[in-house]
Parts: C-alpha cells; sequence; structure tokens
C-alpha cells in the first residue's frame, strides 16, 4: 500500500532556496537587502543549518565583507585568522617541503567550522526575515503548469520501509514559488534531475568530483599552533590519484584534519577512507594526534569540474548556485568565496528582473567565473599523473590560464579499472592504532541517525549489476569507496547479497558519482534524518 | 479542562555528549539542543486529549534563559494553544522547577500537569514528584497509558514487577514514559503559526519563590576510557585469561 494521495497542503513564497549552505544563506540575505518586502523560505534536509555542513575550512572574506559589512565586529563562532602556510610532499617515511602555490596563500584568510558559519548566517538571515525550515527535506520539484519549475515538494514523514503509511505519517508540503534556488551543495539530488531534465550539461564536460573525509580532534596540550594551515601530497595516494590532506589549527587545543581523493582514481581495490586513516598514521602528522581525541567527523563529496564542467545554471523558474551548480576553485581548495558570491549574484538577478532568464550569461561574465577561467587547466593537467600535473599548474599558473587550449574533463564513473587490468598498488600501508578502529567506528562520530522504518533512500536501479559484472569487474567497489560502510555484500547459501544500510549514510554522495554502472541513486530520506555534524 | 506540559531544552539525543576539559559541564557550544523526548511524548498526550476533546487548553511551560524559546516554539508548533517562559537566576534545579510549576499550576488552575518522567541531561526523575507533594495532589509517575474518567484519571504505570493501573483524583501530577505514545511530526506551516500564538515571559523575581541552593555539583567527568581487549586464540586460553582476572 502507498501512501495516500490527498492533495497536497501549499505554502506560496516569492522566492524558495533549497539548502541552507554558504550560497543558499548568502542568497537568502541579500534578497532581503534588495527586496525587503519578498518572502523567502530556506528548507534543509539537516536536523538543523550545520549539521550537513561538512568543509575544511579555510575561507576567503571577500564576499563576506560584501555581504555584512560589519561581520568581523560580529563573527562565527570559530574563526581563526590564517598565520602560516606550510605545504610538505610526502613519502611512506619521510616527508619534504615544497613550495606554497600562491593559490593556497592564505594571509588575510580565515580558519573556520563552516557548519557553525552557517548557523551564524542563518542568523542573520532569519533577522533579516528569511523563514528557514530545518529539518525538512526537499524531495522533489514542483512543476508550474508551462512545464517550468515552480517550487518543491516536501517529502513524506512517517512513511514505513514497505511504503506504508505510519501511524504518525504526516504528508509533505508543496511550496510554490516563481524562483526556486537550488543551493544543495555537491551532487544535489534535485539538481542531478533538473540537469538531466533541461539538458542543462549539454555543452560542459561531464562533471567531476572529490572525497574529502574530515575528522575535528582536540589534541594533547601544546600540540595546536592556532591559524596554522598545512597541507600536504603524496603519500598515501600514488602518483596516479589526485589528492592531498589539509590540517587546520583552530583553538583551544582543537585541529582540523582532513583528507581529499579525487573520485577519478583507477584502482577498484583503493578506499579513500583507509586512505585517510593510513595519513593520519604518517610519521610526520602521527605525533600531533597522539594523546589526543577525536570530537567529530564526516565525509562530503566535493565539487572538481569547474569552469569546463559548469553546466547552464538556469532554466525556467530556477537557478542553480553554488557547487550544486560546480562553482568551487580546486588549485585554491576552497569553494564557500565562490558558493557566496554566486548566491549574491543570483539574489542581485532576481531582484533585477524577477527571473531566472539571462542568470547564466550573467554569472559566465562575472568574477566567480573569471576565478574559475584561470586555472581551468590545473586539475585536469593531474589526470597524466603527480608530477606533470605539477609542471603543468606552474605553467598554467605562470599564464594565469591565458593559454587557448582548454583540457577536458572526463566523468569520474568510468574512470575504474577492471580488477583483472589493474595492476595492485605498492602503497606501504601499516597496521593502525589511532582512532577510529574501522569505518562503523567512525560513523559514530559523525552522530549519524535516520529511522530504520523508512524506504531505503539509496535506490538501486538495477540490482543485478552489483552481483554480475560489477562483482566480476570491480570486485563490489561500493564497499570501498563508501566513508560510512553503506554497501555491504553478504555471503548466502544462493551466493552474494547486497545489503544497504541505509542509516549509516553521512549523505555524501559519493556512491552516486563513482559506481561504475551508475545504478545507485541517491534520493532524500526523511527530513532530519542525516548526519548531526558538530563542528565541522 | 487545562492541561499544562513542561517542556525542558536539553542536549539532543543524537549529540555525542563530551564533558568539558575543566570538568565545570558538559559541552554545549554548537550542540543541537532539543526538547526532551519525555517532555515531547507529555505534550503529544495533551494534545491527543484535546482533540479528543477532555481537554480546553493545552500550555506548554519551560524554565530557562531566553534560548528555551525555540523549544517552546517547537511545542506551540505541535499544537499547544500558548506558552509561558519563567527566566530563572542562577542554577536551576528540580526543586526549583517544582516551585516554579506549583505557582503556575496555582495561577493556570490545570486539571492536570503532564511533565516527562525525566529529562535526559541530569536524569534527575525528581521534578514531578516534588510538585505534587507540594501542590498536595495524587501523582502517577512512569505513565504508559493514561486514560480520562470524569474527575479522575486511570493510568497505566511501568514498574519493575510489570505493569500497575492506578487511579488519581484531578487535578494530579502525570510523568510519562517512553511507550505512552509516539509523538507527531511539526508540518512546516504549523512553524509559521507557531510564531503567532502568545509566548509570556516571566521573570523568576516576579513569582516570590526561594532559590534551592541545597545541592550543589562538585564536578562531572566523563567514564573512564575502556582498556584494550585482547584477542584469545581458543575457548581454553580464554577461561584461562578470565581466571587471571579473577572473573570466573
Amino acid at each position: 500500500m502507498n501512501a495516500p494521495a490527498e492533495p497536497r497542503e501549499v505554502m506560496a513564497y516569492d522566492v524558495v532556496i533549497v539548502g541552507a549552505g554558504p550560497a543558499g544563506l548568502a542568497c537568502a540575505i541579500r534578497l532581503k537587502q534588495l527586496r525587503e518586502e519578498w518572502s523567502v523560505a530556506v528548507i534543509e534536509k539537516g536536523a538543523e543549518v550545520g549539521a550537513h555542513i561538512l568543509s575544511g575550512a579555510v575561507i576567503e572574506p571577500g564576499p563576506l565583507d560584501q555581504l555584512l559589512p560589519g561581520w568581523r565586529d560580529d563573527p562565527p563562532a570559530i574563526c581563526v585568522p590564517v598565520t602560516r602556510d606550510r605545504l610538505w610532499y610526502l613519502t611512506a617515511t619521510g616527508k619534504r617541503w615544497f613550495p606554497t602555490p600562491p593559490q593556497q596563500r592564505n594571509h588575510g584568510n580565515f580558519i573556520v567550522s563552516l557548519g557553525s558559519t552557517c548557523q551564524w548566517l542563518a542568523g542573520h538571515a532569519e533577522a533579516a526575515g528569511v523563514d528557514i525550515f530545518p529539518g525538512f527535506a526537499a524531495a522533489g520539484v514542483h512543476f508550474a503548469e508551462g512545464g517550468e519549475v515552480g517550487g518543491v515538494i516536501i517529502g513524506d514523514m512517517g512513511v514505513a520501509s514497505d511504503g506504508s503509511p505510519k501511524d504518525t505519517f504526516t504528508q509533505g508540503i508543496e511550496i510554490h514559488a516563481p524562483l526556486t534556488m537550488l543551493a544543495e551543495g555537491c551532487r544535489g539530488h534535485l539538481s542531478k534531475q533538473l540537469i538531466r531534465r533541461f539538458e542543462l550539461d549539454a555543452d560542459a564536460d561531464p562533471q567531476t568530483y572529490g572525497i574529502g573525509i574530515k575528522e575535528l580532534w582536540r589534541v594533547a596540550e601544546g600540540k595546536c599552533s592556532p591559524g596554522l594551515v598545512q597541507h600536504t601530497l603524496g603519500w598515501p595516494l600514488d602518483p596516479s590519484t589526485y589528492g592531498g590532506s589539509f590540517i587546520y589549527h583552530l583553538e583551544g587545543d582543537r585541529v582540523a584534519i582532513g583528507f581529499v581523493c579525487a573520485l577519478d582514481y583507477r584502482d577498484p581495490e583503493f578506499s579513500p577512507f583507509e586512505a585517510f586513516q593510513q595519513f593520519k598514521h604518517h610519521p610526520a602528522i602521527r605525533p600531533l594526534l597522539e594523546g589526543g581525541e577525536i570530537l567529530s567527523g564526516g565525509a562530503r563529496a566535493i565539487v572538481e569540474g569547474g569552469y569546463q564542467s559548469l553546466p547552464r545554471v538556469e532554466m525556467p523558474g530556477a537557478m542553480l548556485i553554488g557547487d550544486a551548480a560546480g562553482t568551487l576553485n580546486v588549485p585554491k581548495v576552497k569553494g564557500t568565496h565562490q558558493a557566496m558570491r554566486s548566491g549574491m549574484l543570483a539574489a542581485e538577478h532576481a531582484a533585477e528582473h524577477g527571473t531566472a532568464e539571462g542568470f547564466d550569461e550573467r554569472l559566465r561574465n562575472s568574477e566567480v567565473m573569471a576565478e574559475l577561467r584561470r586555472v581551468r587547466n590545473i586539475r585536469p593537467g593531474f589526470r597524466r599523473g603527480l608530477w606533470k600535473g605539477l609542471a603543468n599548474a606552474a605553467l598554467e599558473t605562470v599564464t594565469g590560464g591565458r593559454r587557448q587550449r582548454t583540457l577536458p574533463n572526463h566523468a569520474d564513473h568510468t574512470a575504474l579499472e577492471r580488477v583483472s587490468e589493474h595492476a595492485a598498488a605498492q602503497r606501504a600501508w601499516r597496521e593502525r592504532d589511532l582512532p577510529p578502529r574501522d569505518r562503523l567506528a567512525w560513523v559514530y562520530f559523525a552522530a549519524t541517525e535516520h529511522d530504520e522504518d523508512q524506504p531505503v533512500h539509496l535506490q538501486i536501479l538495477d540490482p543485478e549489476v552489483c552481483t554480475t559484472r560489477c562483482g566480476v569487474e570491480f570486485n563490489h567497489p561500493c564497499t570501498r569507496f563508501c566513508p560510512a560502510n553503506v554497501y555491504e555484500m553478504i555471503e548466502e547459501e544462493h551466493g552474494l547479497r547486497l545489503q544497504i544500510n541505509a542509516a549509516n549514510c553521512v549523505h555524501c554522495k559519493t556512491c552516486d558519482i563513482k559506481d561504475p554502472y551508475q545504478v545507485i541513486n541517491w534520493v532524500a530520506p526523511e527530513g532530519g534524518s542525516g548526519p548531526n555534524y558538530q563542528n565541522l | 479542562m487545562k492541561v499544562l506540559v513542561g517542556i525542558k531544552r536539553v542536549v539532543d539525543y543524537n549529540v555525542r555528549i563530551k564533558v568539558r576539559s575543566d570538568g565545570s559541564g558538559v559541552e554545549t557550544d554548537g550542540v543541537k539542543m532539543s526538547v526532551n523526548p519525555f517532555d515531547e511524548i507529555a505534550l503529544e498526550e495533551a494534545l491527543r486529549m484535546r482533540e479528543a476533546g477532555h481537554a480546553s487548553e493545552v500550555i506548554v511551560v519551560s524554565v530557562g534563559g531566553d534560548e528555551c524559546q525555540q523549544q517552546l516554539r517547537t511545542g506551540l508548533a505541535m499544537g499547544a494553544d500558548r506558552a509561558i517562559q519563567v527566566r530563572p537566576e542562577g542554577e536551576v534545579q528540580p526543586l526549583t522547577v517544582a516551585r516554579i510549576l506549583l505557582a503556575i499550576a496555582q495561577r493556570e488552575q490545570p486539571g492536570l500537569v503532564l511533565l516527562g518522567k525525566q529529562a535526559i541531561d541530569d536524569d534527575c526523575n525528581q521534578t514531578g514528584q516534588m510538585l505534587a507533594a507540594l501542590w498536595d495532589r495524587p501523582q502517577a509517575t512512569f505513565a504508559s497509558r493514561l486514560e480520562l474518567a470524569g474527575e479522575a484519571a486511570r493510568v497505566t504505570r511501568e514498574v519493575d514487577a510489570g505493569l500497575e493501573t492506578i487511579e488519581v483524583d484531578l487535578p494530579a501530577v502525570v510523568t510519562v514514559d517512553l511507550r505512552l505514545n509516539e509523538p507527531r511530526f511539526v508540518k512546516l506551516p504549523d512553524i509559521m503559526k507557531a510564531k503567532r500564538k502568545p509566548l509570556e515571559v516571566i521573570e523568576f523575581g516576579d513569582l516570590e519563590i526561594a532559590p534551592d541552593p541545597s545541592m550543589a555539583v562538585s564536578h562531572h567527568a566523563p567514564p573512564p576510557p575502556r582498556a584494550r581487549g585482547i584477542m584469545v586464540e581458543d575457548t581454553a586460553q580464554l577461561v584461562a585469561e578470565l581466571k587471571n582476572r579473577g572473573l570466573l
């Protein structure tokens, strides 16, 4: 039995924004600055603002200065000015100092928790009259009669795993608005649908991604140097895999440590989670963590395609902003300033024209796109390995991206090599003893929670593929690329069975991206489900 | 009949509790706060009574700083008719809360006071009992079923031996257990309606109640970390290890 199909209750707004991240909140605040009389709603699937936000994060303050000129007098709870930058190249046992590329110099920038920064932004938005609704997932798009986007449909609550209504069943409402802003972040599930429906990526390269895994540690006294920003390249990644680490020193003996791997890695046996845990045990890193404790942890996919992968960011009735569009600057390892900028630009466009039409051109003529254009060839250059990539990056940096050619991007899910063709990598990985022991122990730090009695929000479009082709060719990569151990192959009498531990999901979207047969479809679970990140 | 429901703002049940490094309490900075789950169950029961025609008005009351207005608004969004916030002075202990609730009960004259059996932060399990004694009215604690019958309430209590059903005269204090009901989800339009519902703020000083410093918290400490385990090869080694440690 399916949920009763009663007509849904409707609320009307002038603008509805999907996602209370930096793009969505900056957009909301800017809208209210320009059009005080407009009603603006922000829908957030996390149980509260910031619960699903995870980033390094070092931010460039430019867009904040524009949006909230007095913000430095009343900064977010976690906000430490960067004092020093360090870049190391790691071998399996040693480290070498590396010159910090100009894009990564952080003088004048701030180390923040993006989660707590978003809570702070939400306070500003609410004070400006924005209605923010955390705990409500936009499960679908409402299309108006002319076929244009006309708002969103909030997911039903209290649906059992078989789809039947429970005693607590509460039908989701529709929010209608002449303008919808998709600010879902990287690989938003509504954005994905709409990009396909309106063929927004027809003239763009495939989008590319990375996965970032992060932990917040309280380290032993005296080990933290507030304001220090450290990055590493090299081990535990092999030279054909793009990625690296970040270590940001906050106040109060707290250190944010994380690892980012591009999702175009080729080794079917590779596990980004294990790479991060290995990194923590490197002799140059381990002493920092010894004697400390993990406060929280999580993971999130990162959009890396940049200039050549940016889809059209407008469609009838809606705009894509921030990482839902893909505005992150990879060589800078920063996206927040770009996300905020694109959100503010969308607000300005909406306030001036009242329509999405023309926003794509406006964004492409803006500083957002100019910044992406300058660095467009750096990330794809690493496709040929770390050293050629670095040489190319140096050249692109010197020429300021003014060279004619634009290197192409390739879809991440096509990058995995077959087990039979891939020579097993020699990784020199070691025994681990720092926490967490494994992915299940780690998920505990994400405080993720899903009511088990609800439809599985990770839909497998063709389960046959998992046990047959994908298993033979790639040895079930989903059991390794997921940082939360959601996918398990269980041996049973009749062979292998895929078990989906959906309740562990931290909403990082890696499976939706990396699965080689593209049979995993991530949809929104009941609102308020998912991780409860603290200060990530 | 009015029903008075107590609401406490607590650290959300999904949050991993961290004791502050100086032992002065638990970390609440950047931590998600919610309505105490047992209070939510109490409110749900009150709303069902009103919907069944047994109650005329549901009032939610909370003792706390202005941040607890967030939880009172959640209560209003679930369906309570109005809210009262009492702004305390200094530390708030169960006896102080019971005295505050007594003052509110004397003013509002509810037919029933519904409270959570305990708050999930301090696990005191005292306020309801203290209020009943101060108010000199019957109490029924750990309720897993609640039926109204004229001037009385029949309450099924979860006790160690099983279930005990008692009848109490109204007005009474009932504290609720987990199995009483499953609270409803808040609907989005109701959040907007809740913004317009009345929320009265009362200063502690205006209630003329003596604060209660009878209990002093010396310090907070996390449980000691678990020692690392060992993997045993077989049952013989397991038995030997257990004997070694004097456990067998």
